[in-house]
């Protein structure tokens, strides 16, 4: 009798994939693209508001509280420089530099949306008040949305960091969730300067 | 496909970017009127655009450095499309694989049309590329050279750098038509690999009307 002796493949058959670009990477651009195609169906509605149907904005007797919005900017941009601070210090090993980013990226995206809400029962219009309460709701509360799940993001991240589960070689979720972070922080970026400034 | 997020350090350039760019809008538009602010928008804009088209064409994809082989092995990546089959490159195989432990890995890339390339629709054109290459294994088989087989992404250089990176190759063979019948060597894709992959490159011409002919006559 001939012995036969086969390989065993254990496991599921190789993924067809390209070395291209990282998975996790396209991932997030991806879901990132589908994001920005959802702020633009937003934003065409409030250039049809304002631009073709020549609506007034603010729609008076309404007040847009521009000032509060800019320190609210000026909050999350600074959250952008300590999430890449962040980033930057597992790169070089500094754990401490890490937790202290992240910590503090979360702080400012919670005193973000806690001001956000507050502008919010102050503002003196609500949703229902014309197409531009409809749009400044919409737009701004979308994107409170977005923060939200970065905030929750970041949540998942610093206690990872606290944990000590990142280090130079492996901070993956650090990289994510902060190209996710710059994302919104973008958005807000223009929506400020449509809503608030222009 | 292109990404222009490849890490956060680019997405937090990016968000540098943005803020410069609204920040000058907002600028103008209270400064100066809606028009100032729209015509802020508009060179911004067009700077932008011809920056980032500057940049692609500039950007120089990272060298690819293969996985190390075992001492006494050669291993052999050879990429052909239509010309799988040609007797000039079978020669040439055979030809490196003498006196060697010689592992060849013979990939064919699933060329499509672009339609159906944006479509998605790459069935077809996988299933011909694995017809060609199976035709061609089995003629290698029958020279003597042990060579398996991989059906590859559409685009060769792309097909070149997923092979590379669980095949260690020690060299790649690219096997073409003559050129004028060559899209690969119209795009440049022998001179291109050159570039990308840090392993020496090996470009044979297969001429499979005139092996036909021959043949024949």
């Amino acid at each position: 009798m001939e012995a036969h002796i086969e390989a065993v493949h254990h496991g599921p058959p190789t993924a067809h994939h390209s070395s291209r670009v990282n998975a996790s990477v396209l991932g997030m651009f991806l879901f990132i693209a589908s994001e920005v195609m959802l702020f633009g169906s937003f934003f065409t509605a409030y250039f049809f508001v304002r631009v073709v149907n020549h609506v007034q904005w603010p729609t008076p007797p309404f007040h847009l509280p521009i000032f509060v919005a800019g320190i609210n900017t000026a909050i999350l941009v600074t959250s952008s420089f300590t999430m890449h601070w962040a980033l930057q210090s597992i790169k070089r090993g500094n754990r401490a530099g890490l937790q202290a980013g992240l910590l503090l990226t979360f702080l400012m995206g919670l005193v973000f949306l806690l001001t956000q809400a507050r502008e919010y029962s102050r503002v003196g219009f609500a949703p229902h008040d014309g197409a531009f309460g409809t749009i400044f709701y919409c737009l701004t509360g979308l994107h409170g949305a977005h923060v939200f799940v970065g905030l929750s993001i970041l949540l998942f991240m610093t206690i990872r960091a606290f944990r000590g589960h990142f280090s130079p070689e492996q901070h993956h979720g650090v990289e994510i969730g902060g190209i996710y972070w710059h994302f919104v922080d973008v958005m807000w970026i223009v929506v400020y300067t449509t809503v608030y400034i222009i | 496909m292109i990404n222009p997020l490849r890490s956060e350090a680019e997405a937090f350039r990016f968000l540098i970017g943005a803020i410069v760019y609204f920040a000058a809008i907002a600028i103008a538009a209270v400064a100066g009127g809606r028009w100032a602010g729209l015509g802020v928008f508009i060179f911004l804009s067009a700077v932008v655009l011809a920056w980032w088209a500057r940049a692609r064409r500039a950007e120089r994809p990272e060298q690819t450095v293969p996985r190390p082989s075992a001492p006494g092995e050669r291993r052999i990546l050879v990429v052909a499309n239509e010309t799988v089959g040609g007797r000039t490159l079978r020669d040439l195989i055979q030809q490196r694989s003498e006196g060697v432990r010689a592992e060849v890995l013979v990939v064919t890339p699933a060329l499509n049309s672009p339609l159906r390339h944006w479509a998605s629709d790459e069935d077809g054109a996988r299933a011909a590329a694995q017809e060609r290459l199976d035709r061609s294994l089995g003629r290698l088989r029958g020279l003597g050279v042990q060579a398996r087989g991989a059906v590859g992404d559409g685009d060769p250089l792309q097909a070149m750098e997923d092979a590379l990176r669980t095949f260690g190759a020690d060299e790649i063979i690219i096997s073409t038509h003559p050129e004028g019948r060559s899209h690969w060597l119209e795009r440049g894709v022998v001179t291109k690999a050159r570039e990308r992959f840090a392993v020496p490159i090996t470009h044979v011409v297969v001429d499979l009307e005139a092996e036909r002919e021959e043949v024949r006559g």
